[in-house]
């Protein structure tokens, strides 16, 4: 095995690794959590009083 | 710190947040002058001519004016979205004078001609020591911010900033790399067309995330905030990180199509740079679309506007890109206006409005006001700045287009059928709008600074408390 069989090892390696962080954002288990990130900018002073924000439908 | 209330780190970034338009004013001007100096060439006095200007020009924009704009917005964005005081002690205030000292070399080294001759990183072998110093200084207290953050989530836009921190450091690092003869010269550790490979490394990632990452930190932070709801969706949010990260890395080589570099690699840059309108247009869509059902608000909030226009030139210029690193068009393109044309699309369009947008944002918040001295002078600021940005871009598209068709033109006997002074004359009607794109875009930050030093009049300086959010403990 050359270095170049290597290489491409690393480059499938790399799509397989970013197709399962597309498949983990786009799954189920996900939601609740991106959802409590998204609402991390209005959790501030100048935003006291306001119930949090609701979410886009997706 | 049990017991006392702490309070947000804002001084450092209203340091930041002032310098932003100061450098903003000083970088444009020197912009204006050389494209001033291209139309009246009489202007070119002694060794303050176009060829010493032109890399102070980019330096003062790119660094200067950029630099402390993300310096100000990730500093705000990780202490507010980490609930937590900026961590670092020294070191903060060191990342500001650094910074600034850095920028002042520059602006003393490049017009007396100490120069690498790399462009965009063009700073002597002692400048770039300095500018690592400080570059470790930000990564030391932006990651050890993140790491005493009081919730659990990173929010997506301090991936962004986190990713432009990390990668900058790596391109410094690896492009500046050199051998110092003396004191005020160096040569590069690479020769030939590995050296221009690593040179469009660096290059094309300065702008893969220098100037995009980091802003789209911005972005993620800005526009939901301003708008007053979260971002679209915060799984394309997350996808779109991704895909930048994976892709960028590999579109340099399309800066040197037809040279001696291999053709397989240009063919590798050219189709990565086309896989990069994927998650370009991702990012673009999700940042418009947080407007969604609050489009009203961008009838009467001039930094809406600001923000929204900034995506929409943020979206044409990374569908051009990777049109013009197709080589057959890239064969009409390349060292034309075009490229001027292609790279004001994004400095002026979009990296110049969203860092002007969030400023907006900040000024009032950090000098204790609810909003800037002048609503009306930001909606003057952003007519003026829209309409010379599209003087700007339209000009060097048709002497770009005009310049590329007049070079590749050949007679029936095969000879050349035009000089290249044919096509320098042609030019100078496009010059002159360009020129004019130009001043009206620095005049909008002569407005700016004005409405900046009225509503820093009589502001208070106070830091505000951390709020813990409930529920969000880590």
């Amino acid at each position: 095995m050359d270095i170049n069989d290597l290489r491409s090892i690393v480059t499938v390696v790399g799509l397989l690794c970013f197709l399962g962080i597309v498949g983990w954002a786009y799954g189920k288990g996900s939601k609740k959590g991106f959802d409590e990130a998204a609402n991390l900018p209005f959790a501030e002073h100048d935003d006291q009083g306001e119930a949090s924000k609701p979410s886009h439908p997706r | 710190m049990s017991g006392t209330k702490t309070t947000y780190n804002d001084k450092v970034v209203r340091q930041f947040a002032v310098m932003t338009v100061i450098w903003g004013i000083v970088g444009m001007l020197v912009g204006v002058i050389i494209a001033a100096q291209l139309v009246w060439p009489e202007l070119n006095i002694g060794f303050l001519h176009f060829g010493r200007l032109r890399p102070l020009h980019t330096n003062a924009v790119i660094f200067a004016f950029g630099g402390c704009a993300l310096f100000a917005t990730s500093y705000w964005c990780v202490q507010r979205t980490g609930h937590t005081r900026l961590w670092g002690g020294p070191l903060i205030p060191f990342t500001f004078w650094g910074w600034q000292l850095v920028i002042l070399l520059a602006a003393i080294s490049l017009p007396l001609g100490i120069t690498q001759g790399k462009e965009y990183a063009e700073l002597e072998w002692p400048i770039d020591i300095l500018i690592t110093l400080v570059w470790v200084s930000y990564a030391i207290v932006f990651f050890g911010t993140i790491g005493k953050r009081t919730v659990s989530h990173i929010y997506v836009a301090n991936w962004f900033f986190g990713a432009m921190i990390i990668a900058v450091a790596l391109l410094h690092l690896g492009n500046s790399a050199a051998l110092p003869v003396s004191f005020l010269k160096s040569y590069s550790a690479y020769a030939g067309v590995q050296d221009a490979m690593i040179q469009w490394w660096y290059g094309h990632n300065a702008v893969g995330f220098f100037l995009t990452a980091g802003f789209l930190g911005m972005m993620y932070y800005f526009v939901p905030k301003q708008a007053g709801r979260p971002v679209y969706s915060y799984r394309l949010s997350v996808v779109h990180f991704w895909a930048l990260i994976f892709t960028y890395m590999w579109a340099g080589p399309h800066h040197l199509h037809y040279t001696a570099l291999p053709d397989w690699t240009q063919s590798v840059g050219m189709i990565f740079s086309l896989i990069l309108l994927a998650p370009s247009w991702g990012g673009m869509i999700n940042g418009i679309m947080t407007l969604s059902g609050a489009w009203h608000k961008l009838r009467d909030d001039p930094i809406l506007k600001f923000l929204i226009t900034s995506l929409s030139f943020y979206g044409m210029s990374t569908f051009e890109g990777p049109m013009m690193s197709i080589k057959t068009v890239n064969a009409l393109s390349h060292y034309t206006d075009w490229t001027v044309g292609h790279v004001h699309s994004g400095a002026l369009g979009w990296v110049a409005m969203v860092s002007i947008g969030s400023m907006y944002y900040l000024l009032p918040k950090l000098f204790g006001k609810t909003e800037m001295y002048s609503t009306k002078l930001m909606t003057t600021h952003f007519w003026i700045a829209t309409i010379g940005t599209v003087l700007y871009i339209a000009s060097t598209w048709i002497s770009g287009v005009m310049q590329g068709l007049m070079w590749r033109a050949v007679n029936a006997d095969g000879t050349l059928a035009y000089s290249f002074v044919e096509s320098v004359k042609g030019s100078y009607p496009f010059w002159a709008i360009r020129w004019l794109g130009g001043v009206l875009f620095l005049s909008g930050m002569l407005i700016m600074a004005y409405n900046m030093f009225k509503t820093m009049a009589g502001g208070s300086t106070k830091d505000t408390p951390v709020i813990v959010p409930v529920g969000h403990h880590a």
